[in-house]
C-alpha cells in the first residue's frame, strides 16, 4: 500500500508521466483559452459565449521570470514544521500557442541558479504534500516545471 | 475647474508596529485631519472609511466604526474595500459626493494594525478563491511575486541588484526625515546587501514590511473651502480607479496564470500604465507636468516599474532615471519623498491615503527638510490585488 494520490486541486491536470498534462478550457467562438480553467463564461469582454471545453495546455513552454521562496510560507501551504525549510523555486512559465504565463514550483532539486529567463521548461506531475501515514494517508499531486536541457 | 474638491485637512497617526487596535490609530488621523482643517466632526457631512480585512466586522464596516468612535453625529457613511486600494476608492467616493453636491464636508479615513510575517488568507478551505489557491498549491507570497518582476526587469532591462539597492537607499534617506515613517535610519547598499534574501533576488530590505499606521482626510467643496477661508487649498484634481484590460498579460497577484491573448490581442499600455493614464486624462496633465510622485513600492525593484508606467521615462530606462539622480529629492521629478513604503511598511486602508496627504504637505510646501522645492503637482500611484487601479493628481 502507498498514499492515495489526490490532485490538490480536481480537474486543473491530469495523466501520469509523459501524458501528464495542465488542463485549462478554451472558448469554442473566440479560442481564448483558460488557467486556472473557466467552466462558465468565456471572459473575453467581446465574447458572449458560455460554452467552454476543456482542453490539455502545452507540455512545454520557455521561462518568463523565477524567483523562489526562501522561508516556509504561512498557512494553507502545507510543510513539516519538524524539518528546516527547503528553499523552493517558482517559475512563470510562457506557453506559445495558448500566450498565456503560467505559475508553477519548479520541481524537486531545481534550484534558481539552475533556471534562466527564456529556458525551456516541461510540466511535470510533482507531489506537493503528503498527510496521514504509509498506507492510509493522502499524496496531495500538483504540477511542477523542470527544465528539459533546452536552452533559448 | 469645477471639477476640483478641496483638502481641507490631512492626519495620520504615525506607522509603526504599536500593537492597538485599528480604530485608535484611524481617530487619531481624523482628528489630526480635522484640526488642521479647522472643522468640528459635527460638521462633516459624510465619513467614508477604507475597510482592513485583519480586525473582523468593525473592519469590514470601517466608515461606521469610525463615525461611532468619534460619536455618532449623524453622518452619512460608506465603507469600501479594494485592497491595497481601498484608500483611494474612499477618496474617490467622497469626491463623488463632493462633486454630486451630496455632501460638502467628507471625512475619509483608513487605519489598520498588521499582523507579524508574511500576508496570509484568511482561514478555511477555500478553493475557490485565487488568494487561498496561490498559498495552497504554491506557496506563493507577495514577496515571491515582487520576486518575479524583479528578476524579469533584470533580464529584460539589465537592471542591477545594486539599482534596486539604491531605490532603498533613496527612499530611507528620505523617510529618515519624516515623523510619521516607521523606518528612520538611513540604510546603505552595503547594509541591503547585507540582508537576508526572501525572494531570489530580493533581499528583507528590498521589500517592505506590514505596519500599523492610520491616515485621513477632510475632503470638501471648492465653494465650501472658499466660504472658510480657505482662499487656495490644496485640490485633488483627478481619482483614477480603472481596472484592467482583458487580455491583462503580465501576471498580477493572486493569480496562478495570466489571461491568454489567443482571443484578444493586448492592446494599450499594460494595466499599471493604464491606471496612470486615466488619472493623465482626467486631470488634462502628463507626466512632463509633475513636481513630484508617490509610488508604490511594495519593492525596490517595483519602483522603478512604476516610473515606466507612469511615463516619467521609457520603457527600460528607469535605473538610468534613478542613476541619474532624477527621482531623488532635488532632482527633475523626486518620487516617495515621504520615504514611501521603504519607510513606512504596508498599512494597507491607509496607505494610499497616507500618499495623499503627503502631497497635500508637499503642495502646501510644509514638509521642512523633504520639502521638494515649488511643488505645484503631484501625483499618488498604487495597484490593489484583483485588479483594483488607484493613481490621484492633487495640485495647488
Ligand atoms: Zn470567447
Amino acid at each position: 500500500m502507498a498514499r492515495t494520490s489526490t490532485p490538490v486541486v480536481a480537474g486543473w491536470f491530469t495523466g501520469a508521466g509523459e501524458d501528464f498534462r495542465l488542463l485549462g478550457t478554451e472558448c469554442p467562438a473566440c479560442s481564448s483559452v483558460f488557467f486556472p480553467r473557466e467552466d462558465g463564461m468565456c471572459r473575453n469582454p467581446g465574447c458572449a459565449c458560455d460554452d467552454l471545453v476543456e482542453v490539455p495546455l502545452s507540455r512545454r513552454g520557455r521561462v518568463w521570470s523565477y524567483t523562489d521562496a526562501r522561508y516556509r510560507p504561512p498557512a494553507p501551504y502545507v510543510s513539516d514544521p519538524e524539518l528546516p525549510w527547503e528553499p523552493r523555486a517558482l517559475v512563470a512559465v510562457e506557453l506559445a500557442a495558448e500566450r498565456i504565463v503560467v505559475l508553477g514550483q519548479a520541481a524537486l532539486g531545481v534550484s534558481v541558479s539552475d533556471l534562466d529567463i527564456g529556458m525551456e521548461v516541461e510540466v511535470v506531475a510533482g507531489v506537493l504534500d503528503e498527510e496521514g501515514d504509509e498506507d492510509t494517508g493522502t499524496a496531495w499531486t500538483t504540477w511542477h516545471w523542470r527544465p528539459t536541457g533546452v536552452t533559448a | 475647474m469645477t471639477r476640483d474638491v478641496a483638502v481641507l485637512g490631512a492626519g495620520m497617526h504615525p506607522w509603526g508596529k504599536w500593537g492597538r487596535g485599528f480604530v485608535e490609530y484611524g481617530v487619531a488621523a481624523a482628528r489630526a485631519a480635522l484640526e488642521e482643517a479647522g472643522a468640528d466632526w459635527r460638521d462633516v457631512d459624510s465619513v467614508v472609511g477604507a475597510d482592513t480585512v485583519r480586525a473582523g466586522y468593525p473592519g469590514y464596516v470601517a466608515g461606521a466604526t469610525f463615525a461611532k468612535a468619534l460619536g455618532w453625529q449623524g453622518a452619512r457613511v460608506t465603507s469600501v474595500y479594494a485592497a491595497c486600494a481601498s484608500g483611494a476608492q474612499a477618496i474617490s467616493t467622497a469626491r463623488a459626493q463632493i462633486l454630486a453636491g451630496l455632501a460638502d464636508v467628507v471625512l475619509v479615513v483608513g487605519a489598520d494594525a498588521a499582523p507579524k510575517g508574511f500576508f496570509r488568507p484568511a482561514g478555511g478551505d477555500r478553493p475557490d478563491d485565487p488568494d487561498w489557491l496561490r498559498f495552497r498549491v504554491l506557496g506563493a507570497t507577495n514577496p515571491a511575486y515582487f520576486g518575479l518582476y524583479a528578476r524579469r526587469r533584470m533580464a529584460l532591462h539589465g537592471d542591477t541588484l545594486e539599482d534596486f539597492a539604491q531605490v532603498k537607499v533613496k527612499n530611507a534617506a528620505s523617510g529618515a526625515l519624516n515623523p510619521n515613517a516607521r523606518y528612520r535610519s538611513p540604510v546603505s547598499a552595503d547594509d541591503v546587501a547585507a540582508s537576508a534574501v526572501v525572494a531570489d533576488p530580493l533581499r528583507l530590505l528590498d521589500i517592505c514590511a506590514t505596519s500599523d499606521g492610520g491616515a485621513a482626510l477632510v475632503l470638501s467643496s471648492m465653494e465650501y473651502a472658499r466660504r472658510h477661508g480657505a482662499a487656495s487649498p490644496v485640490r485633488i484634481r483627478a481619482v483614477s480607479t480603472v481596472t484592467p484590460s482583458y487580455p491583462n498579460t503580465v501576471l498580477d497577484l493572486p493569480d496562478i496564470a495570466t489571461d491568454s491573448a489567443v482571443g484578444k490581442e493586448p492592446e494599450g499600455p499594460g494595466f499599471r500604465g493604464s491606471i496612470a493614464r486615466a488619472a493623465y486624462e482626467e486631470a488634462g496633465i502628463g507626466p512632463e507636468d509633475l513636481s513630484l510622485a508617490e509610488v508604490y513600492d511594495l519593492s525596490t525593484a517595483l519602483e522603478l516599474q512604476w516610473y515606466e508606467d507612469l511615463g516619467l521615462c521609457a520603457a527600460g530606462e528607469a535605473a538610468k532615471l534613478l542613476r541619474e539622480g532624477a527621482t531623488a529629492p532635488g532632482g527633475r521629478i523626486p518620487v516617495n519623498p515621504s520615504g514611501g513604503l521603504a519607510s513606512f511598511g504596508e498599512a494597507v486602508p491607509a496607505q494610499a491615503i497616507a500618499q495623499v496627504c503627503e502631497l497635500t504637505w508637499q503642495l502646501r510646501g510644509t514638509t521642512g527638510a523633504r520639502q521638494v522645492a515649488g511643488a505645484r503637482v503631484g501625483l499618488t500611484a498604487n495597484q490593489g490585488l484583483f485588479g483594483h487601479g488607484s493613481s490621484v493628481v492633487a495640485v495647488r
